[in-house]
């Protein structure tokens, strides 16, 4: 608390930190102006013309640019796609995640080391790197253009299962063990004590996958050829590029904002989680 | 401490009979399984054939593959679009993850007090770390517009006239790279406000008694007291200049005249548009063997965080 006191200049009464203060608010407010015009030109009743460039409103609200980007995109389609990316992976994830952090943080076996090791890979490794052999892997399995195909490459996550095996190591072993005298299997055991008890790792892991595989590009992109099976990112890019060669900026900016939506709404609803997870995800 | 008082129940072997060795390590490896199926044919197998890829290719068009040595290499090095690309990486690296990082730190140092306003303007710094690198790209188009976007509209209010911001060779690349640090600056502002929380009070107390100036104090007491995270944010710096390419894609396709190629870029370029699999292959290995280098760095620390031993 008094670091902040200090850092803000208030109990030395110094000059630079206030300065700072300032400029910072200030560096916010620019930080703040591709959202301000995002909102501006979306609920803009024009699409083209000079007043674009406008941050301040100067019309009657109207919904014509929403109207007109949800005609000639079919993000509802493109919504789904994503809503079945995300959680397809993430349903996968939290099997694999579990499975093998349970492993790693209470069983005793001969290569544990060199596993470790070969899980640490994939955070050295980032799998977006590998999309041009995946890509090839992905065909061969003869997953190319399917939604599966996109998910695949991730279900593994060496992330994940390194903070799931924090979080049961923390967990009293005592428990397991009365849970065993009962009679429970490993599975049981699993089920209705580690991860009722890892929940707080749960949610985080999940909102950083969630938020990474809603944002992601460049692997979906090689992999979907059909337009129904686009990604709200590849369908907004393929959306913006149209758009552009028609100057319809404001169309743009609706369709945009219907892409980006849902995730600050998200944001807005669960801002402590949010920075929670982010804060302990550090690498993906 | 805690922990090490619960783990040693096995030693004080009252306990439940524990699992049997030999039935531990089956167990162990049919839960490890899943994992490992999908690293080896997502993470091993790929790697293994980039290298197979890269020392392979055709010696004449449409005949098989056969062993070529270096050659795939040497191609690369001698396309001056790969040796663009691979400047273009350095300058984006240095452009973006010190201006993003001493923003960072800044934002975070002003901000870090807790009071409503102060959340407030932390959460707004946060929300372009939420939108798709796509979606920032395509709000940015509209910015970067000659003569009626965002910034030439303004400037020219200012009387300034602005250049030619994505179709200029010399200034494309620091228009993405204000993209980026725009992006990513509040990304790295959390991590430092939850370093700025392990610097202890009375370590600014001293300073303060001993007569240091603010920038002083920034210099001998915050300064060191953040190193780790100093550190950590810039290998997640250098992994996401290496990585995420999605708003060149959008804003410039690498040009104009490959000024704003970056490697990722380039390799997709060279799969999917010229179908060079040698030559992607040879590409993707270099930016496996820089991965390496930022990662081998920080394996210290991931070890440590989450490594076999516990403290």
């Amino acid at each position: 608390m008094s670091a902040a006191t200090m850092s803000t200049g208030v109990s030395t009464g110094e000059i630079t930190p206030k300065l700072g203060y300032t400029a910072t608010l200030l560096i916010a407010g620019l930080w703040m102006v591709p959202f301000i015009w995002m909102l501006v030109a979306a609920f803009n009743p024009e699409s083209t013309g000079a007043g674009m460039a406008s941050l301040v409103p100067s019309y009657i609200p109207t919904l014509a640019n929403f109207r007109e980007a949800w005609a000639s995109a079919d993000f509802p389609r493109y919504g789904l796609n994503t809503t079945i990316i995300s959680l397809g992976i993430l349903a996968v994830q939290i099997i694999t995640i579990t499975l093998a952090g349970y492993a790693f943080a209470r069983l005793d076996f001969p290569g544990r080391t060199v596993c470790f090791y070969l899980f640490l890979l994939q955070l050295m490794l980032a799998p977006v790197v590998l999309i041009v052999p995946n890509l090839t892997t992905i065909a061969k399995l003869g997953l190319y253009d399917t939604l599966l195909g996109v998910m695949a490459p991730y279900f593994a996550s060496a992330f994940g299962t390194f903070l799931m095996r924090q979080a049961f190591r923390a967990i009293p072993r005592e428990l397991e063990d009365a849970a065993l005298i009962d009679g429970a299997s490993v599975f049981q055991r699993i089920g209705f004590i580690y991860l009722p008890l890892a929940k707080p790792s749960l949610v985080a892991f999940s909102i950083v996958s969630v938020t990474a595989h809603w944002n992601e590009f460049l692997w979906p992109l090689m992999v979907i050829n059909s337009p129904d099976l686009r990604p709200l990112t590849v369908g907004l890019a393929s959306f913006t590029r149209g758009a552009e060669g028609a100057q319809a900026w404001g169309v743009i900016a609706a369709g945009t904002l219907l892409v980006s939506a849902p995730l600050l709404i998200a944001f807005a609803v669960f801002q402590r989680a949010f920075v929670n997870s982010f804060v302990s995800s550090g690498i993906k | 401490m805690a922990q090490a008082v619960f783990t040693t129940g096995k030693a004080r072997g009252w306990s439940v009979p524990r699992w049997r060795p030999r039935q531990a390590t089956v167990l162990a490896f049919a839960m490890l399984a899943p994992s490992l199926l999908f690293l080896a044919l997502f993470t091993y197998w790929p790697v293994l054939q980039v290298i197979w890829q890269s020392l392979h290719g055709q010696l004449r068009v449409g005949g098989p593959q056969a062993y070529v040595g270096p050659q795939n290499f040497l191609k690369l090095f001698a396309d001056p679009a790969f040796r663009k690309a691979l400047g273009n990486n350095l300058i984006y690296a240095l452009g973006t993850v010190i201006p993003s990082l001493v923003l960072a730190l800044g934002f975070a140092m002003a901000l870090v007090k807790s009071s409503r306003v102060n959340a407030l303007f932390r959460a707004l710094f946060f929300l372009p770390v939420l939108i798709p690198l796509v979606a920032a790209a395509s709000i940015f188009l509209f910015l970067f517009l000659p003569n009626v976007g965002l910034l030439d509209y303004h400037l020219a209010k200012l009387a300034i006239s602005g250049s030619n911001w994505l179709g200029d060779p010399d200034v494309a690349l620091w228009s993405i790279m204000a993209l980026t640090i725009w992006k990513n600056a509040g990304y790295y502002m959390l991590f430092f406000l939850a370093g700025l929380q392990a610097v202890p009070a009375d370590a600014y107390e001293a300073a303060i008694l001993d007569g240091a100036g603010p920038w002083q104090r920034l210099r001998y007491v915050t300064l060191p007291y953040l190193k780790p995270t100093i550190g950590f944010v810039l290998v997640i710096g250098l992994l996401n200049v290496v990585t995420q390419v999605d708003h060149v894609f959008v804003l410039t396709k690498g040009g104009p005249s490959d000024s704003t190629n970056l490697l990722l870029f380039y390799i997709y370029q060279q799969a999917v548009e010229n179908y060079d699999a040698g030559r992607a292959a040879a590409g993707t290995l270099v930016m496996l063997a820089l991965l390496l280098a930022v990662t081998a760095s920080s394996l210290r620390t991931l070890e440590r965080s989450f490594g076999e031993k516990e403290p």
